[in-house]
């Protein structure tokens, strides 16, 4: 039985801010035992819509994600977000870690850490659960779900704090069509509330379905940032021309 | 001299008729182990927590310690506690000596690093796994501790359990702060010792065969729990 009146669910609701300025990355460098793994990446990205990160294995975007989201202290340059953005930050990593408990209580604790008051979370997690269409497990352990599932799961929980930039890494890795499918939706649907969305991705099509602006990233370094559709047809760097053409980049 | 056999037989037949010198001196050993094994947990879990979560100067140092503390000898522990309570020590004055309040204390204290040990270690592993999550999520350091010991209680229990075997096993120190008195402080391990040196092997042998029989119960009732419960939690 849920815990909660289905005519009170809170759907999700993340709050809609107007004229957010952009999110500028400027100059980051950070470097592990001699290797530059960010070289100067240098770029701006419209406040709103979903921003793609493309670019080979190794170059930097999921690194640069977790800089952004303030995992990792740079050793030069900095991020600029706006402040409101800045305190309300989603990141789902590749691999998301899930905690060894129930659907709901996944959802649960999350709230409790976004500090939503406890008479609000039994109906922000219907309204959660309803957003990823996961009303049906809601009493499933967590970890015994489908990967994709999971990958679901680890979406609406970074939604806890209704934040308003959600970074995913990869998030349809290792998915089957369906199941891509459904996290584009729940990706698009998000995006289209509101939430700005920077999406890790080496899938073109993907790029092609959901993005709005593309940044091509290689060796530590952002080499292009254009429009979607601009950047398939015509990229301007050779890097971006040759990894669009399959081509091994070292 | 009586055969293996007959103290075999012997001690079944007194745990059989639930013999009261038996029976009372199981009830203090437990009540005594048990007691220090909460107090322990208690000092111990969030000890252990604080060293897996927090980055501090000499905490790596002091991991050392607490793990070295794990093979703290019981016949040290007791002595201490034993000048501590004593006389002329510096708690004297509680009158604890020979009491099972001062068991209670020397095994609190033999107990609290291995369940501080073990639990930073489960908590360790655990943190790896969860840091960067629990960090996007914006959870504090407290936060992250307990969420981190609700997530690793299934295998606290087993640290718990290594305290509780630990602290019914121990015998020296008991015997030092206790003195093995005859319905006050005597509990299994001492007595056993007791009753083999007088040559009473049946005794000896059927308080040694409840040692093991609780020892095994406990341990078959906290897994089966924790196999249950964690089948049920999480996958």
């Amino acid at each position: 039985m849920p815990d909660y009146d289905a005519s009170q669910v809170i759907p999700f609701q993340p709050p809609r801010s107007p004229e957010m300025p952009g999110l500028r990355v400027q100059g980051l460098h950070v470097t592990r035992r001699n290797v530059a793994l960010l070289n100067g990446v240098d770029f701006e990205m419209s406040p709103t819509g979903i921003t793609a990160l493309l670019g080979p294995n190794g170059a930097g975007k999921s690194l640069l994600l977790r800089v952004i989201a303030g995992l990792i202290a740079p050793d030069q340059g900095r991020v600029q977000i706006p402040r409101a953005m800045r305190e309300r930050i989603g990141l789902v990593l590749q691999r998301p870690v899930l905690l060894r408990r129930s659907v709901r209580a996944n959802l649960r604790h999350a709230l409790a850490l976004a500090r939503v008051p406890r008479r609000d979370r039994s109906r922000r997690v219907a309204g959660l659960l309803a957003l990823g269409h996961l009303d049906g497990l809601a009493d499933r352990p967590a970890r015994r779900m489908s990967g994709g599932e999971q990958q679901r799961l680890a979406i609406i929980r970074a939604l806890a704090a209704n934040p308003l930039l959600l970074m995913l890494d990869e998030p349809t890795a290792h998915l089957d069509p369906q199941a891509t499918h459904a996290i584009e939706t729940l990706v698009a649907q998000i995006s289209s509330e509101g939430t700005k969305v920077i999406l890790v991705t080496h899938d073109i099509g993907q790029v092609q379905r959901l993005a709005d602006e593309v940044a091509f990233l290689h060796q530590g370094r952002c080499h292009e940032r254009a429009e979607k559709t601009a950047f398939l047809r015509t990229p301007e760097s050779a890097a971006a021309r040759a990894y669009l053409n399959g081509k091994l980049l070292l | 001299m009586p055969t293996f056999s007959d103290s075999i037989l012997t001690a079944l037949g007194l745990i059989a008729s639930a013999d009261a010198d038996l029976l009372e001196i199981v009830a203090l050993s437990l009540r005594v182990s048990l007691s220090a094994v909460f107090l322990a947990t208690l000092i111990g879990l969030p000890l252990g927590a604080a060293l897996a979560v927090f980055r501090f100067p000499g905490r790596g140092a002091l991991v050392v310690l607490v793990n070295a503390l794990m093979g703290l000898p019981p016949v040290v522990v007791g002595l201490v506690v034993y000048l501590t309570f004593s006389a002329s020590g510096p708690l004297g004055v509680l009158g604890f000596l020979y009491t099972p309040a001062a068991m209670i204390v020397a095994q609190t204290v033999l107990v609290t690093p291995i369940i501080a040990a073990l639990s930073r270690s489960t908590l360790s592993d655990l943190l790896g796994e969860y840091d960067e999550t629990l960090r996007v999520l914006g959870a504090t350091r407290l936060d992250v501790i307990a969420t981190l010991l609700w997530d690793a209680r299934f295998s606290l229990a087993t640290a718990l359990l290594a305290g509780l075997g630990r602290a019914l096993a121990e015998v020296g120190a008991v015997m030092l702060v206790g003195g093995n008195i005859d319905h006050v402080t005597r509990v299994m391990t001492t007595a056993i010792a007791l009753e083999t040196s007088r040559g009473a092997l049946p005794l000896a042998l059927g308080l040694g065969m409840v040692l093991l029989l609780i020892t095994l119960v406990l341990n078959a009732v906290v897994l089966g729990l924790r196999g249950r419960l964690e089948a049920h939690a999480h996958a």
